[in-house]
């Protein structure tokens, strides 16, 4: 055993790191492409219907116009994905969907929600409030500053013609 | 029929997402960078919109729509109150959403245990 576990650690040292990337590829689970693509789609797809509904809920019951509707539209779907978010069920969904339950606005709560709650034990300040937008911060700061300069280069057009 | 084309329309908008995912080997952070961005630039050519008028919640539940809407209530500020109203809008329209994610996460973090 001892000259086993002697040699493995001077065979990687020699190793490229091609080579290591085709010995790794040997262990990694294939990805099957099309099933995780039909997954996703019809998890998504239900969210989706799920969002319509709400939509339509709004708009014949509350009194929202089309427009209007989507923003309590979202924040309902919001507060379902938190909701099962803590209870864990929406990382199982994930396991199960991978695109399909991270794309919709249900994907970028959970992702604020779990940071929250896994980072809680660090303290609400600096666990809860500095992790918040560990993963969803991308997402806020790549759309603003891509609506930001889409936004300048349509004011400065529509200024100029 | 509206529920069909919001179930085809989201479900295939998750699917471009899968497949940034698995073809495209990006993590999923990178994914939904590129999928907000798209959005935004969608938007900026005006596709956007007749996605919406096509497909309601099949195009305004997915994070593109996100994008979307950033650029269209910086637009519509712009328009109002000059070059100053792409800053002052941008979340004017996102607002709901972002509140609620971040008022709802903080209270989860309240009531919930970590859990696995």
């Amino acid at each position: 055993m001892a000259t086993k576990t002697k040699a493995k650690p001077i065979g990687s040292m020699q190793m490229t790191k091609q080579m290591y990337q085709q010995q790794a590829s040997k262990y990694q689970p294939k990805r099957n492409v099309m099933l995780n693509c039909f997954r996703a789609f019809w998890v998504g797809g239900t969210i989706c219907l799920l969002g319509q509904a709400l939509q339509n809920m709004y708009i014949h019951f509350f009194g929202f116009t089309e427009k209007t509707a989507s923003n309590p539209t979202v924040a309902t779907l919001i507060f379902i994905s938190v909701l099962l978010t803590g209870l864990g069920i929406y990382d199982n969904i994930g396991q199960y969907a991978g695109a399909g339950s991270a794309v919709p606005v249900t994907g970028f709560a959970n992702s604020i929600a779990s940071a929250a709650i896994e980072h809680r034990s660090e303290g609400f300040v600096l666990g809860v409030g500095g992790n918040m937008f560990k993963l969803a911060g991308s997402v806020i700061v790549f759309g603003v500053v891509a609506a930001f300069l889409a936004g300048i280069i349509k004011s400065v057009l529509k200024m100029i013609f | 029929m509206e529920y069909v084309i919001a179930f085809a329309v989201g479900g295939l908008i998750c699917v471009i997402g899968q497949l940034l995912l698995d073809v495209g080997k990006l993590t999923p952070a990178h994914v939904m960078s590129t999928l907000v961005v798209s959005g935004v630039v969608l938007d900026f050519f005006g596709i956007y919109d007749k996605l919406i008028d096509f497909a309601g919640a099949g195009a305004t539940v997915p994070i593109t729509s996100f994008g979307h809407s950033l650029y269209h209530g910086a637009i519509s500020e712009a328009q109002t109150h000059g070059l100053i109203g792409v800053v002052t809008g941008i979340f004017e329209v996102t607002s709901a959403g972002i509140s609620a994610a971040i008022a709802f996460g903080f209270l989860a973090s309240l009531v919930f245990k970590p859990k696995g």
